[in-house]
């Protein structure tokens, strides 16, 4: 059997082998991880389970950062680790094993501790895309915390200890297009049709044929007549608007039926939302100069398009949802939707071109394509500016706010238990309850008590329970919990690497008890 | 199976390895269950005698056997019928190039039973289909990594068949559950959950949780596509059978295969100016692909081996019981407890009712659809059986050629025709389940209330 000429793309062994991830986070954000420079700070378990689930899907460079030698204690937790390894450096040991999971990735490690280099190379981190540190104490987190705020390098900072956990994500600004919605509204524009649109309905016969979209139309335009033009808002008006469609049916049309489903999904798109607002509003994109982002020369230019010239509705994203119709009624439909989708664009990238020449830049430092993705997800764009892990010790912080309740029995409380914990660290200079659990337990609760007091917390402790839960764990990493952790740091790493979906923001608390999580805003 | 383990000697019980489960096995916490038993006979426990089935050595099951290895379980199982591929390599981390058309099961055993001295894992390169209840009943807990629901539906309906009753007042023995936990990740979303049968609401309970497959009308692909999606299906149902290109049938792992299916895809979109096939399209929908990475299997496997292990040493209580989890906005889980369902077909212990409208307009064909497309039973390929006055009666059977042909005209016919009766019993045999399923027939005149 002759098989025709292969016209098909040869689909290279690295798309075969990240096929499973690149159908989430597509060819480009692949690339853009592949180029990823990563550095951990201590080789622990749950350092190490981060680390695999980057090194797995093919980041570039990872670098660990570990001046201890391999114990017999640490093969219990730690699954890239092995009896030949032990009383060698656990960078380089964790590094080869890791390493080892995926030939395209390259590893390296730095035989010191992190205080070491915090003092003696403290521009060591600057180069790295996403450092991922766990269990320091409190004056080598904050002093790392520090240094990597001025750097202006993102610091997922991760804590395992017992049954609990949490992750806590240090970013100054981190600006994400592609965020994936779940469940995104449509953007139909049936409101405010644009000409094109609109010329399309007043030149097409409503069948059984064509989309709902058409269908709800003339039933929409009908209950406005009734209703002074305006748009059914609540539900009874929705209600009226479908028995309108339903009274329509006369022969179990499909698309009549579709288009009373679609009356409570169908409206409302095109609007400038809440956090787009905060973007037009936030100084970068108000204050352009030569070293701003793209995404800001891109966000001011969709500014002026949408105020200046749009009324204040989007660029069209153009993206049609399926509708059962026959073929070219829908594909005709789609095109009306793609070609006004392309002029809104068409016109955002003229406006960033021309800011590009004010500001004296290149015009390719912004292509078509990307002004176009960035037109399609206006309604989606994310600038999450984030909070410095020192400043949760300042008194009187926003850290406070949180703390200053009802604090026992709410995850927070775990999190300042662990908090609490690398204090003790700190001042006692060894691990609560690794050997004498009542000793340690009154200790910790002092240590808990100042802490807070410190903060200006006026009625929040830990509850006895809670500190002695603390102390029995010993120091205990359990991997499971480490390894739950340790998945999820990862992929905030990839988020933050990609600039696609939105990051924790900014602070992930996990009991592994209740299996209960929850988020703060530090 | 030979096995050649030996229980972990004392001396190993005490190795500095288990410095961090010790805390946790042999210290009292104000948050430990009220049975739990600090002692080292946790740990004992753990290594020497509790045994462990994982089902899957896939994404998730290379994660478990890690985490339970790590977390002190000394003797495991696994089954997993499958051999290694390049698109798995960005998740199931015990493989390597190297491995790929090797065991799944065979291969990951090894890697841990190397890095992981005080664990033995025990492999079956099988089918689950493949063991019976005394196989099953061996373990003190089973672990699912599937990414099939047949096969989900499968185990659970054994461990309920395994149960056994009071006779007095109905309730569960309670030695006789095997308590299951099962993992499932699709993207950036997994859920896990602790089931125990019988007790907790099972697979089937909530079976509605499953999403129902996308189904595109035949009608759209042959006459009126409008998606990328629909052009792929055209090529896959109806012109390959009819070019037969190959001369059998289509085969989603033969880049061939697929890069037909794409080039003729191509050219039916052109036609009706459909934009978007893309090869990568056109494996997904062929394979049935679900997009999968490393991160959300780790937190889902780490998930359910957490519950593995609070079950084992009673240490804390278990969770209560399904978890969701989604981390493609920020970071989300639900923790809820799914109920169980009186109405379910695998755990209620008492048949379930199919409601009939009416039996002499209803075929038996109706009854299949009826038990494939309600969200209740969502059957395969349900062969069925009852006794008419007093003798064993094949009413339609799919899966054995030679029956089919025999009882092909009954699908035509009504049930009354057939004679079955409104109340009348039938027995059904479908691959979502190991064992015959009795149901029960109501017609719609004299239904009786439910509550
Ligand atoms: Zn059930």
């Amino acid at each position: 059997m002759s098989s025709p000429a292969p016209k098909s793309p040869e689909q290279s062994d690295k798309n075969k082998k990240y096929d499973r991830q690149i159908r989430l986070w597509g060819e480009h954000g692949q690339n853009v991880l592949e180029g990823a420079k990563i550095c951990l700070i201590n080789a622990n378990g749950i350092g190490c389970e981060t680390l695999k689930s980057l090194v797995l899907p093919g980041i570039g460079v990872f670098t660990i950062v570990d001046g201890s030698v391999v114990t017999e204690e640490d093969l219990g937790v730690n699954f890239f680790l092995d009896s030949s390894s032990l009383g060698q450096s656990k960078a380089a040991a964790c590094m080869m094993l890791l390493q080892e999971l995926n030939p395209d990735v390259n590893g390296d490690c730095v035989e010191e501790s992190v205080d070491y280099l915090l003092v003696n190379r403290p521009s060591f981190f600057d180069d790295f895309d996403v450092v991922v540190a766990s269990n320091l104490n409190e004056e080598s987190l904050l002093r790392l915390s520090n240094c990597l705020w001025e750097a202006n390098v993102p610091l997922l900072y991760c804590r395992s200890l017992g049954f609990f956990g949490s992750i806590r994500l240090q970013i100054k600004e981190h600006c994400v297009i592609e965020t994936h919605p779940d469940n995104p509204q449509f953007d139909l524009r049936l409101e405010q049709p644009f000409p094109s649109l609109k010329k399309h309905f007043e030149s097409t016969q409503i069948t059984n044929k064509v989309p709902w979209l058409l269908v709800l139309n003339k039933y929409l335009d009908q209950w406005r007549q009734e209703n002074n033009g305006k748009i059914p808002s609540n539900y009874r008006e929705k209600l009226q608007l479908k028995e309108m469609i339903r009274k329509g049916i006369t022969n179990d049309e499909e698309n009549f039926e579709e288009a009373m489903k679609a009356v409570n999904t169908a409206f409302g798109g095109g609007h400038i939302t809440s956090s787009l607002k905060a973007i037009f509003e936030d100084d970068a994109c108000n204050n352009l100069n030569k070293q701003s982002k793209s995404f800001w020369i891109m966000a001011k230019a969709l500014k002026d398009f949408v105020v200046q010239e749009n009324n204040g509705m989007l660029p069209l994203p153009g993206i049609l949802p399926d509708m059962t119709a026959d073929t070219e009624s829908y594909i005709n439909l789609q095109n009306i939707y793609r070609h006004q989708a392309m002029q809104d664009a068409d016109s955002v990238y003229r406006r960033t071109q021309t800011i590009l020449k004010e500001l004296g830049l290149s015009p390719d430092t912004i292509d078509e394509k990307t002004v176009r993705l960035f037109c399609k997800e206006a309604a989606h764009l994310t600038v999450i500016r984030g909070s410095k892990i020192s400043d949760e010790y300042e008194r009187n912080n926003r850290f406070l706010n949180e703390v200053d309740i009802e604090l026992q029995g709410t995850l927070t409380e775990h999190y300042v238990a662990l908090r609490a914990y690398e204090r003790f660290l700190t001042e006692c200079g060894n691990i609560p309850g690794d050997c004498y659990v009542e000793n340690d337990t009154a200790r910790l609760k002092t240590v808990a008590y100042k802490m807070l007091a410190d903060l200006g917390a006026t009625q929040a402790t830990l509850s006895d329970d809670m500190v002695h839960e603390i102390c029995h764990y010993g120091g205990a990493e359990v991997h499971t919990i480490s390894a739950f952790l340790g998945g999820i740091a990862a992929q905030e790493a990839i988020k933050i690497i990609t600039s696609q979906f939105k990051p924790v923001d900014n602070t992930f608390i996990y009991n592994g008890i209740t299996s209960e999580t929850t988020t703060l805003k530090l | 199976m030979s096995s050649t383990m030996s229980p972990a000697s004392t001396n190993s019980l005490n190795s500095k390895r288990w410095h961090s489960m010790r805390h946790i096995l042999e210290r009292a916490g104000p948050f430990c269950k009220a049975d739990f038993a600090p002692s080292p006979d946790n740990l004992e426990f753990l290594q020497n005698t509790c045994k462990i089935l994982v089902i899957g050595a896939g994404g998730l099951g290379c994660e478990l056997l890690k985490d339970l290895a790590l977390m002190g379980f000394g003797d495991i199982h696994v089954i997993d019928m499958d051999t290694i591929e390049l698109s798995n390599l960005n998740r199931q981390f015990l493989f390597r190039r190297n491995d790929i058309g090797s065991s799944k099961a065979e291969c990951a055993a090894n890697f841990i039973n190397k890095r992981i001295p005080t664990c033995h894992v025990t492999p079956h390169c099988a089918k689950i289909q493949d063991f019976d209840e005394s196989f099953y009943q061996q373990f003190h807990i089973i672990v699912c990594g599937l990414d099939s629901i047949v096969a989900r539906r499968w185990i659970n309906g054994m461990l309920i068949s395994s149960l056994r009753y009071n006779e007095e007042d109905g309730s569960v023995d309670p030695s006789s559950i095997t308590p299951m936990i099962d993992g499932g990740t699709e993207g950036f979303k997994g859920n896990a959950r602790v089931i125990l049968p019988g007790l907790t609401a099972c697979i089937e309970c909530t079976l509605d949780l499953f999403p129902p497959q996308v189904n595109y009308p035949l009608c759209t692909i042959a006459n009126t596509p409008r998606l990328p999606e629909h052009c792929i299906e055209y090529v896959k149902i109806i012109q390959w059978d009819k070019e037969n290109p190959f001369n059998c049938s289509l085969d989603g792992d033969d880049p061939q295969h697929i890069a037909w299916v794409y080039e003729r895809a191509l050219e039916r979109a052109t036609q009706y100016n459909i934009t978007g096939v893309t090869y990568r399209l056109v494996q997904g929908v062929i394979k049935h692909i679900i997009p999968a990475v490393a991160s959300t299997n780790a937190v889902i496997a780490a998930a359910c081996a957490t519950e593995v292990f609070k079950l084992a040493t009673s240490c804390y209580d278990s969770m209560c019981n399904y978890m969701n989890f989604n981390d493609i906005d920020g970071i989300y889980t639900y923790t809820y407890a799914a109920e169980k369902s009186e109405n379910c077909l695998a755990c209620s212990n008492i048949p379930q009712v199919v409601n009939i409208e009416d039996p002499n307009t209803t075929t038996l064909e109706d009854l299949i659809k009826i038990l494939c497309e309600n969200p209740r039973f969502q059957m395969k390929q349900p062969g069925i059986t009852t006794v008419i006055d007093g003798k064993n009666k094949t009413l339609y059977m799919s899966t054995v050629k030679s029956i089919e042909e025999r009882t092909r005209a009954n699908l035509t016919q009504s049930l009354g025709e057939l004679g079955l009766k409104d109340g009348q019993q039938i027995n059904v045999a479908d691959q979502t389940s190991p064992n015959t399923i009795v149901l029960q027939l109501k017609y719609n005149g004299n239904e009786v209330e439910m509550d």
